[in-house]
Order: C-alpha cells, then sequence, then structure tokens
C-alpha cells in the first residue's frame, strides 16, 4: 500500500488547493495519519473509497478527540555578545504561547477489496466551542452512521450532512458532552458511603451526619 | 413490494415510511419493544413502527447500559482498564483482553512470547466455540423453541467455563492477558483438559446440528428472513460471521494474520445468501474451523516463557504515539485506538465496538419484515449489551 | 422427507432425556446449597490479608501499608492509612503497619491486581463467596480485622501458590540474614585490621539474589 505521503501526493494533485497535510505518528506503531480541511474532505473521502489502487471501501472505526487549550511554554537560549568584550551571556528567554484547543476526528480506513491498511484521517474542527462543526462523511461510508452520532453526543462536533443527528448513549435531555477533557460531573448523584476521601466528602455532603440528639441513646451507647 | 428492493433502499435514516403497502392503508402502529423484552438480549430498545405486521420503520435506542467506559479507561492506567475490558463483550472476555493487549503492546513495541501466542490462540478459539455455541442457543431461543436449544449450549458453554475458570480464576471475568504475555502458565494438566474439550466438541456439534440444521420449521422461519447485500454490509462496516455470511471473504485472523494464526491450516466458511439461516450455518461451520485450529495449536505448543521478561506490571508508559489495534473476535472486528502522551494513562482509549456497528444495518435487514422476524434477526446479529453501549 | 429433520431432533432430546437419569456427562446440575462443587485452586473472590500466623493476626500482617495496590485498584475500593509508629515485621526488621485498611467489597470486581502488585505478598486473593449481607454499606465494608486471615488459611485455598510464596519468602529472609551476617562481620573486620583489602569488602556487600520462580515481580521502591 502507498505511503501517508504518497496518498497527500496524488490527492494534491487530483485535488489542488485542498488542504491535506500528513500527521505524523511518533510512536512505534508508526500508523501516520492524514489531516483534511474541511472543504474537500468527502470529495477527498470519495476519491479514498473508489480510487482503484486505493479502494478504501470499510471504514472501520471512527474516533472523537478532545484537544483542550494548552499552555506552552517554550524556553529559547541565545547567546549575547558582551560589549566589553568579556565571554559571551546565555540568555534564556521564556515564551509563553497558548496552542488553540480544538476537536478532533479520527477514521480508520481499511480496503476489503485489496485487504490493505490501515488508512487515517483526520478532521478537526476551528475550535471548541462556536465552530464545532467537520463535514459528515456518512453519506460515503454507512460506517459511520452510529459512530458520529456517538461523537456527537460525547463530544459535541456537529456533523454537517449527517442524515440523523441526535444523542445516541445519553438521553435526549442531557446537556453536556460527557467525553470532553474538561467535564464536569453534575452533583445529583445518590453518594454512597464509601472509604475514599472524594466519594466519602461527597456522600457526608449529600447525607450530612446525624445530630447527636436524633441518635437514641439508650441503645448501643456503651457505658 | 419484495424483500430485495426494500434493502436496495439503504438510506441512512431515511424517510423509509415509503414501503408501506399501497394496496390498503390502514393506520401505522409505533411498538417500543424493550428495553426489558426477553428477546432483545439485554436493556436494548426498537421503536418499530408497524404497517399491520410488517415493519416499514424500526429505530434502535441504544444507552441504557452505558458507562462511559472509555472516559473511565483515560482515567485508569494501562493495565487498570485490562478488568474493565472483560465487562465489555462479557460472553468472550478472552477476546476482549486480547484485542486490548494487542493495541498497547503496538502502542509500546512490546514482544510477546511464542507460547503466550499459542495460549492466546487456543483461548481465542474457545471463546469463539462458547460465544458460537451460546449464540446459536438464544438464536433458536428466539425463533420460539424456548429452552431445550440453550440449555444444551450452555452445558456445552459451562465446560469451556470451567477450564477459564480453572486457569484465570474467574469464569468470565478473566482478566487474563497481560502486556508482553499471559499472566499464568497453563499446566499440563490444564492442556490436557482443553484437548479432550476439543476432542468431544465435533460429537457435541453433530447432536446440536441434528436438532436444528436440518429442522423444517427452522428452515422455514430463518431462510430468505433478514436478507442483507454485500455492498451494504461493507459499507456499514459490518464485520465477523455477519459479514462472511454475505459472501465476503474477509477474516482478520487470515487478513491481518496476527499472533500465531497464519501457522494453522483452516478455511474460512462463506455464505451466500446472507440470510439469518446463513448467519446461523456460519456459526456452526466456524466452530468446526476453531476445533481444526485449536487440536493443531494444543499438539504444537512450544515450552518456553510465558510473559516477556522486560514486561512491566506496574509503571508501564508508552512513549508517545497512537496505534490502533484489532483482531477478530467472535462478534466481528473489535479494535482498541489508543494515544498515548507518555502518561501512565492512556490520552484517548477507544473501543470499536464489533455489535455496535453491526447494528448500523439493522433497520435495513427489518423493512419489509414481519414484527416476528425483527426478533431473530436481531438475534442472529450476536449482540451483548456490554458491548454496545459500553 | 419432509418432516424427518423433526423426527431426528426430537430423537436427540429423548436422547437426552432419558441419558439426564443415568449417565453422568448429560447430568450436569447441583443441588446448591445442600452439594457443593469443588472449587478449583484458580477460583478468586474478594481479595484478603496474609498475616503470619493466627494467634495474633493484627500483630504479623505482612502489609507494611505502601499503598501501592490503593492506587493501582481500577474501581478504588481499597482504603490504607498508615501508622504513625512503627513495629517488627515477621523477620525483626522495624515496618510501618496500616492503621486502617479497608476494602468495600460492593466495588471490589475481583480482578486480582491489587495481588499482582503487591511487593510484599501480603494481599491474597479468597475464595469465600457466601457474604451476603442484610446491610448494604457497613456489612460490605471490610476493614482489617475481617480481612486479616492466617497464612495456614492461605495454604488450605491456594495450596501451590502458597508453598511458592512461602518458599520464596523463606530465601529472600535467608538472603537478608546472611546479608546482615555480612555486614556485621566486614564491621567486624574494618574493626580489627584498619586497611582491608578492596576486594574482600565486594564479594560480601553483595548477596545473591534469591531465586525467583515466578514472573518478574517489580521491586518495591520501583
Amino acid at each position: 500500500m502507498e505511503s501517508a505521503e504518497q496518498i497527500r501526493d496524488r490527492l494534491l494533485a487530483q485535488f489542488p488547493g485542498a488542504e491535506i497535510s500528513v500527521v505524523t505518528n511518533p510512536g512505534v506503531a508508526a500508523q501516520h495519519s492524514l489531516l483534511l480541511g474541511a472543504a474537500h474532505a468527502r470529495a477527498i473521502a470519495e476519491f479514498l473509497r473508489d480510487d482503484a489502487n486505493l479502494k478504501l471501501d470499510q471504514c472501520s472505526n471512527v474516533t472523537g478527540i478532545d484537544w483542550p487549550e494548552k499552555e506552552i511554554i517554550e524556553t529559547t537560549k541565545s547567546t549575547v555578545p558582551d560589549p566589553a568584550g568579556g565571554p559571551a551571556k546565555v540568555v534564556e528567554l521564556k515564551t509563553k504561547r497558548i496552542q488553540p484547543g480544538c476537536l478532533e476526528v479520527v477514521y480508520h480506513l481499511y480496503s476489503i477489496a485489496l485487504r490493505h491498511g490501515p488508512v487515517v484521517l483526520r478532521l478537526r474542527t476551528g475550535n471548541r466551542t462556536d465552530q464545532s462543526t467537520v463535514p459528515s462523511l456518512t453519506p460515503v461510508w454507512r460506517a459511520c452512521e452510529f459512530q458520529e452520532r456517538e461523537v456527537f453526543d460525547l463530544y459535541g462536533v456537529v456533523f454537517e450532512g449527517h442524515p440523523d443527528l441526535r444523542r445516541i448513549l445519553m438521553w435526549d435531555a442531557f446537556k453536556d458532552h460527557p467525553m470532553r477533557r474538561d467535564y464536569v460531573e453534575p452533583d445529583d448523584y445518590e453518594w454512597e458511603p464509601t472509604p475514599h476521601g472524594a466519594v466519602l466528602e461527597k456522600a457526608k455532603a449529600h447525607y450530612p451526619a446525624p445530630s447527636v440528639a436524633a441518635v437514641p441513646a439508650a441503645e448501643g451507647a456503651k457505658p | 413490494m419484495s424483500v430485495s428492493d426494500l434493502s436496495s433502499l439503504g438510506s441512512p435514516g431515511g424517510s423509509h415510511v415509503r414501503a408501506v403497502h399501497d394496496e390498503f392503508h390502514g393506520d401505522l402502529l409505533e411498538v417500543s419493544m424493550g428495553p426489558h423484552h426477553p428477546s432483545t438480549h439485554g436493556v436494548f430498545r426498537m421503536i418499530v413502527t408497524l404497517d399491520g405486521e410488517t415493519i416499514v420503520k424500526l429505530k434502535p435506542v441504544f444507552g441504557y447500559l452505558h458507562r462511559n467506559h472509555e472516559k473511565l479507561g483515560e482515567n485508569t492506567s494501562y493495565l487498570g482498564s485490562m478488568p474493565y475490558t472483560d465487562r465489555l463483550d462479557y460472553l468472550s472476555s478472552m477476546t476482549n483482553n486480547w484485542a486490548y493487549a494487542l493495541a498497547v503492546e503496538k502502542l509500546a513495541g512490546q514482544p510477546v512470547p511464542e507460547r503466550a501466542e499459542y495460549v492466546r490462540v487456543i483461548l481465542a478459539e474457545l471463546t469463539r466455540l462458547l460465544n458460537h455455541t451460546c449464540l446459536a442457543g438464544f438464536l433458536m431461543q428466539d425463533c420460539g423453541c424456548s429452552g431445550t436449544p440453550l440449555m444444551y449450549a450452555f452445558r456445552e458453554r459451562e465446560k469451556i467455563l470451567d477450564l477459564f475458570e480453572s486457569l484465570s480464576g474467574s469464569r468470565m471475568m478473566c482478566n487474563y492477558q497481560r502486556f508482553g504475555g499471559c499472566r499464568v502458565d497453563p499446566s499440563a494438566d490444564w492442556l490436557d483438559g482443553a484437548k479432550k474439550l476439543t476432542d468431544g466438541y465435533g460429537a457435541f456439534l453433530d447432536e446440536f446440528e441434528t436438532l436444528l440444521t436440518g429442522n423444517e420449521i427452522i428452515m422455514a422461519r430463518t431462510q430468505g428472513v433478514g436478507r442483507l447485500s454485500p455492498a451494504l454490509a461493507i459499507s456499514a462496516g459490518v464485520t465477523g460471521p455477519m459479514l462472511r455470511a454475505t459472501g465476503v471473504n474477509y477474516d482478520l485472523r487470515k487478513v491481518d494474520g496476527y499472533g500465531v494464526y497464519p501457522r494453522f491450516d483452516f478455511r474460512v466458511p462463506l455464505g451466500d445468501h446472507g440470510d439469518v439461516y446463513d448467519r446461523y450455518m456460519i456459526r456452526v461451520l466456524e466452530m468446526r474451523e476453531s476445533i481444526k485450529i485449536l487440536s493443531q495449536a494444543l499438539a504444537g505448543i512450544p515450552a518456553g516463557p510465558i510473559m516477556d521478561p522486560k514486561a512491566k506490571l506496574r509503571g508501564f508508559r508508552p512513549k508517545a504515539g497512537e496505534a490502533y489495534g484489532r483482531i477478530e473476535g467472535p462478534k466481528g472486528e473489535i479494535g482498541f485506538f489508543l494515544i498515548s502522551d507518555g502518561s501512565p494513562n492512556p490520552y484517548r482509549y477507544r473501543i470499536r465496538p464489533p455489535s455496535f456497528i453491526n447494528l448500523t444495518i439493522l433497520e435495513d435487514m427489518c423493512l419489509g419484515q414481519t414484527v416476528a422476524d425483527a426478533v431473530i434477526i436481531l438475534g442472529s446479529v450476536d449482540i451483548v449489551l456490554g458491548e454496545v453501549d459500553r | 422427507m419432509l418432516g424427518s429433520g423433526l423426527l431426528q431432533g426430537l430423537g436427540v432430546t429423548a436422547k437426552n432425556f432419558v441419558g439426564s437419569f443415568h449417565d453422568p456427562a448429560r447430568l450436569t446440575t447441583t443441588e446448591y446449597p445442600e452439594v457443593k462443587t469443588k472449587l478449583p485452586e484458580a477460583y478468586r473472590n474478594f481479595p484478603f490479608l496474609v498475616s503470619e500466623n493466627a494467634t495474633d493476626p493484627m500483630g504479623t500482617l505482612r502489609c507494611v501499608a505502601c499503598q501501592i495496590c490503593e492506587k493501582e485498584c481500577p474501581p478504588q475500593c481499597i482504603f490504607i492509612e498508615k501508622s504513625k509508629d512503627k513495629k517488627p515485621d515477621a523477620t525483626g526488621k522495624l515496618q510501618l503497619f496500616p492503621a486502617v485498611f479497608d476494602i468495600d467489597v460492593s466495588v471490589c470486581m475481583s480482578c486480582q491486581i491489587c495481588v499482582e502488585v503487591c511487593p510484599f505478598d501480603a494481599i491474597k486473593m479468597d475464595q469465600d463467596f457466601e457474604i451476603a449481607t442484610t446491610d448494604r454499606f457497613t456489612g460490605l465494608m471490610l476493614d482489617k480485622h475481617a480481612l486479616a486471615k492466617p497464612n495456614s488459611y492461605f495454604h488450605e485455598i491456594h495450596p501451590t501458590d502458597a508453598a511458592e510464596v512461602d518458599g520464596r519468602l523463606a530465601a529472600e529472609r535467608k538472603a537478608a540474614e546472611e546479608k546482615a551476617k555480612a555486614a556485621a562481620a566486614a564491621k567486624a573486620a574494618l574493626a580489627a585490621a584498619p586497611k582491608p583489602a578492596p576486594a574482600a569488602l565486594a564479594a560480601t556487600a553483595k548477596p545473591p539474589a534469591a531465586p525467583s520462580a515466578e514472573a518478574p515481580k517489580t521491586p518495591p521502591a520501583a
């Protein structure tokens, strides 16, 4: 099978002006992926499905990933020559930059006809709040139907062109998206008394300890 | 409108209501089957719209057993997620363990000793035997032969579970595989027991098939019901026996050749109608092939360590990267997609649940069939709700 | 012939029905609780704490409250508080001990990970499954008194495992004693001769590692 770079070059020749880049996987598995821009994503997906060399007819797995905003502190070292002619000084310069957050959807494609794979596609949203739309690939591979609904449900990615975008695992009236990294669970459970710190504190808050007067004095009290 | 016309519709979530019979126009009836219904294999619900007895629309409702397994996985160490994988498809914990171990081994580049690979094959094929035996029993229960085939299936399953219990300590929640091998080395006695079971299983299958395969009522009930076309099956990501029943030759044991499967001689059974009967037959034939693999693996198992000496239990931190690992589970392709950021917990822990994705085409298979057929079509998909809802 | 498949199937059920009266292979049920099936040795159900002897279980717990199991437990059902003071363990070495050791068995899923990560062989899997209570909270919250069971009980339920653990611990203790002896000897030699040969010191400094038949265990200080 062609490498991710070869596929990218072929796609760029086919779709001039499309945003396609290779995301390198630094791990041992070395399953590199193709990051697609939203504008051409569906056309590219159709091309990958129908291309005679690739024939990626099965979309095996759809994964949502949350990348929250990250503050990155970079340290750059620079040598400043001493005007007096002494040894050069090393100055450390710390710069803070905010890496913008996004939601990402990863598609693992395989070819049943040619028995190869995976080709990994990635789509990213603009941000995590108001620009959380990516094009749906359900019209290309039916397998995405439930899985994209799941990503919508648990991450809040809106799939444009999905035929039936509803919550799937959580109930319809549920508000938040529980798989996001900054999800805070509502404090509405029946916390059961457990030995553990955090849960124990919550249990205490929900079931205040009975006051001393409420405890029957006659029974159980040791002399 | 015939069944084949309906299955060619295939438009996802579109308006299937146009399948209403033209001859008479009665009111459509909406029936909620489940979540607590004996035929739904757990807490699964189908909202079925009926025209008379014919299904014109079917919407599955999920989530009654949802526990956000993937979030649990992100908040637990790599090792700590292993017992949770048992609880996905709780009929086949050994293959779930293997799929997860395989993904982590891919992520960390962890080798596995040969003996452990053989033990994994033996356990996976035993799991396939017990899963398919149970499925045949449940399917017959759905067809209406209440009790007898299911109890025969459970009797045999119990023998396999006894083997699992004496090896791993638990019948169903085995928690047996580790990254870089298996937890306990099976003794010679255990291997003898597995061999005895393998040798006797063919006779049980013969008996089971005499009871079911040639049975005229079962044939009338299942043949031509719930047809699925190969093109739709591939597009919808259907895997496992469901896919092979439509005639598509795709078995990950052959395609990926993971573990030591390329060393064994076995065939991949294929169906040609893609109906419920084919799905039943594929599973019976797969069990026969599993018995072949088992006897080869039990004869050829080498001596040696069961764990890689460099494998780490505690403080396991694969370096940053991602990996998708998949195996052929009894229900289809079970895969794990893991992203590591170098910390002890995975950054992202995604499960590719075969029975959830196989349900994508439930509506397409049921359209135009009667409501009683929907029950056996669902039975033939082979779902376990622990995995569907996660 | 139509119906022959049905008749053959009925033959199978008839064979099973008759067989269930005299064929032990087809007679698969037992009447619990009057008849109990023998549990396999590997069977596991909820952990317990191993103490060296039955007479003084609290004094001879192997647990040194290192809290590794608490951290590794997937459902987080273990709660440990370290003691303020130390007391001697089986070898006479001063060790911490758990002031509080609770396991919430309504949360525990018997996964055995605490047993695998324990570097002191202090926690092992029990086989007692008849622990139903009428009280859901306190009845299923086992403290260290309820959890402590003697080593002889461990031998009773997991004989192979227990023998292996005892062998390993004995070897480790012997090695520790030899090390202490060697250290004492080296000290004495150092006191006797102000300038000992460095080679002699190097030879006594490292006692041979305890042989381990089991899969490699993570050292306690990892």
